[in-house]
């Protein structure tokens, strides 16, 4: 396997591969020049690959249909909530579970990975009218407090924990005998050496709350409440067929961002996603 | 997040005998654990409850009835029809996507480990739709498959006329399978990746010499020496496709048929599309009693595996 290739060999290699790589980036390409072609042009044939005229007024119209800046900052400043408050609480159980001993901490532990056996689907009717109660149905509330405190952010801990776990005990015996509370151990020493933990619990649990989409369709229900994913597919004529090319523009100023995040900053998402696991 | 251990710092400072080193610890674990041990009770624990209950009572939100009938949800769910398709709907989908997922992030991960110029590109192409917004790759996807839509376009450049893709009962089961596997078999394309190199080099030179061809190595060598990493991602994967959604209510809306209802959208639609909470929830349930099975047996491969390794 891990012997030099013969040229004709990896000539072979490559073109496979070129041929693999077009259902995963075509789309993409697709998504972006579509959304920059007049309407009579995104069903055209034979497709027309590279936009053979533009029409820019796709993107006007997303803002002037929905009050999408407002869907945009929902999205953002719900999933930086959640990404803040995750790594918070699950880095801190994470930490004690690792760490400190406590009594029933094997019990507690127990309590905490259940929520690994049960998929947010699960609890969404009760979840719903626990919220209805409170009055915090159409609120942002559900979507922010689930995920930090419920299910979703049990992984998180797990993650945490598994890393804290490694930490050389010598390391905080020092400061110990110094007299520093654990919350100082915490925050001045554990914390700082967790960095790449806490960057893959930031990366995934952000891409979660950025694409939820069951938990909004059910929770909020006015336009100037909801998130990119369920305003994406509000874009439909009369007959509630989509309209493609606002549907795309739309799509594509919700995926963009992230993408040029992920060149850049690939090392971390690759590792940080697959050392974890994550599967969504 | 108050949680600051302060006073207690200082008291055990002034040697009170009462703050022993032992109970600072323990009330610190507390503390450390309460906001995320609390959540769990509220939003996983009562609402688990809950569901319970739910499931053995008629409900009905708009004639706002909620009467006990004890079993009568249960018998339903054995009586269905429609839950029978969805349940087989929701194997196809599940097995569809996990062998799929499987043989192709596996060949993908065997060529993401050849010597070869510019790999890191192609890793970083191929694992790009895991950080596309979902619902934006759902919408392409369900734009290119359209009657007259991109796919069908290529194809009638070399003269095939391609199917109504999501509007045919099998075309539209392998469309959603193809589009969740293109989004995600990056992940498993990069753990299978790191299986691969991890997997010592002189057994293959020890094989070279003794001329086992290509093939042979990968099927003798590579393949036993991953599996533990395959049966663990399968199983993941498995569970995961069985919490598919927006996929499905974007292209499909389950149909045409029940062809693509899987079990978590059968599950909104009844609770949610037609306020059966009562029925909903026993879906729920039944849900619930898949997944902890499958995420029980993944526990005990783990360890199991952990076991055999050390």
């Amino acid at each position: 396997m891990k012997a030099d290739l013969s040229p004709r060999m990896k000539v072979a290699l490559y073109g496979l591969m070129c041929v693999l790589l077009i259902p995963f980036v075509f789309p993409t390409w697709w998504m972006v020049t579509s959304s920059i072609k007049p309407i009579s042009d995104i069903f055209a044939f034979p497709p027309h690959l590279v936009p053979q005229s533009y029409d820019w007024t796709t993107y006007s119209k997303v803002f002037e249909l929905q009050p999408f800046v407002r869907q945009y900052w929902n999205s953002a400043y719900i999933a930086a909530m959640v990404t803040t408050g995750t790594m918070i609480v699950s880095s801190m159980a994470g930490y004690a579970f690792a760490r400190i001993k406590f009594p029933f901490a094997n019990t507690a532990f127990m309590i905490v990975l259940l929520g690994l056996l049960i998929p947010s689907e699960v609890t969404i009717v009760p979840l719903f009218q626990m919220f209805l109660k409170a009055g915090m149905v159409n609120t942002h509330w559900p979507l922010i407090l689930v995920p930090i405190f419920g299910a979703p952010s049990v992984f998180a801990t797990f993650v945490m924990r598994q890393f804290f776990v490694t930490l050389p005990p010598e390391l905080e015996e020092a400061a110990r005998v110094d007299g520093l509370g654990r919350f100082k151990i915490f925050r001045k020493i554990a914390l700082p050496l967790a960095r790449p933990a806490l960057a893959s619990v930031a990366i995934f649990t952000f891409l979660h709350s950025w694409n939820l989409f069951l938990e909004p369709i059910v929770f909020l229900s006015s336009a100037e409440k909801f998130t990119l994913p369920q305003a994406l597919t509000q874009y439909t004529d009369a007959y509630g067929g989509p309209m493609w090319n606002i549907q795309l523009a739309a799509a594509t100023l919700t995926a963009l961002p992230v993408l040029i995040v992920f060149i850049i900053a690939q090392k971390q998402f690759v590792e940080g996603l697959a050392h974890t696991g994550l599967k969504g | 997040m108050a949680v600051t251990p302060h006073h207690e710092t200082s008291r055990g400072r002034s040697s009170q005998p009462f703050w022993t080193m032992a109970r600072r610890d323990s009330l610190a674990g507390f503390l450390f654990i309460a906001p995320q041990l609390i959540g769990i009770v509220i939003f996983v624990l009562i609402p688990l409850a809950l569901v319970f209950w739910y499931s053995l009572h008629e409900w009905n939100v708009l004639a706002n009835t909620f009467t006990y009938t004890g079993a009568q949800n249960y018998r339903m769910v054995i009586e269905d029809t429609n839950l029978r398709e969805v349940l087989g709907a929701t194997a196809i989908f599940s097995v569809g996507l996990v062998v799929l997922n499987m043989s192709l992030a596996l060949l993908l991960a065997v060529l993401l480990n050849q010597k070869l110029a510019g790999i890191a590109v192609f890793r970083t192409l191929f694992f790009s739709p895991v950080v596309v917004s979902l619902v934006a790759w759902t919408i392409v996807w369900g734009f290119l498959l359209q009657k007259n839509g991109g796919i069908n376009g290529m194809l009638q450049v070399f003269g095939i006329e391609g199917p109504n893709w999501l509007r045919e009962e099998t075309t539209a089961m392998i469309s959603v399978i193809v589009v969740q596997v293109f989004k995600n078999v990056g992940l498993n394309m990069i753990l299978f990746l790191a299986a691969l190199q991890g997997v010592p080099n002189e057994l293959y030179e020890a094989a070279r010499i003794d001329g086992a061809p290509a093939f042979k190595q990968f099927r003798r060598i590579t393949l036993p020496l991953i599996s533990p990493t395959i049966l663990l991602t399968s199983i993941i994967t498995i569970v995961g496709s069985l919490q598919v959604f927006a996929q499905i209510a974007i292209l499909t809306q389950g149909g045409p048929g029940l062809s693509t209802t899987v079990l978590v959208y059968y599950l909104y639609q009844q609770a949610f599309q037609f306020h059966f909470f009562g029925y909903g929830s026993t879906l729920s349930i039944l849900l619930f009693v898949i997944v902890a099975v499958l995420t029980f047996a993944q526990w005990q491969l783990r360890k199991r595996i952990v076991f055999y390794e050390s």
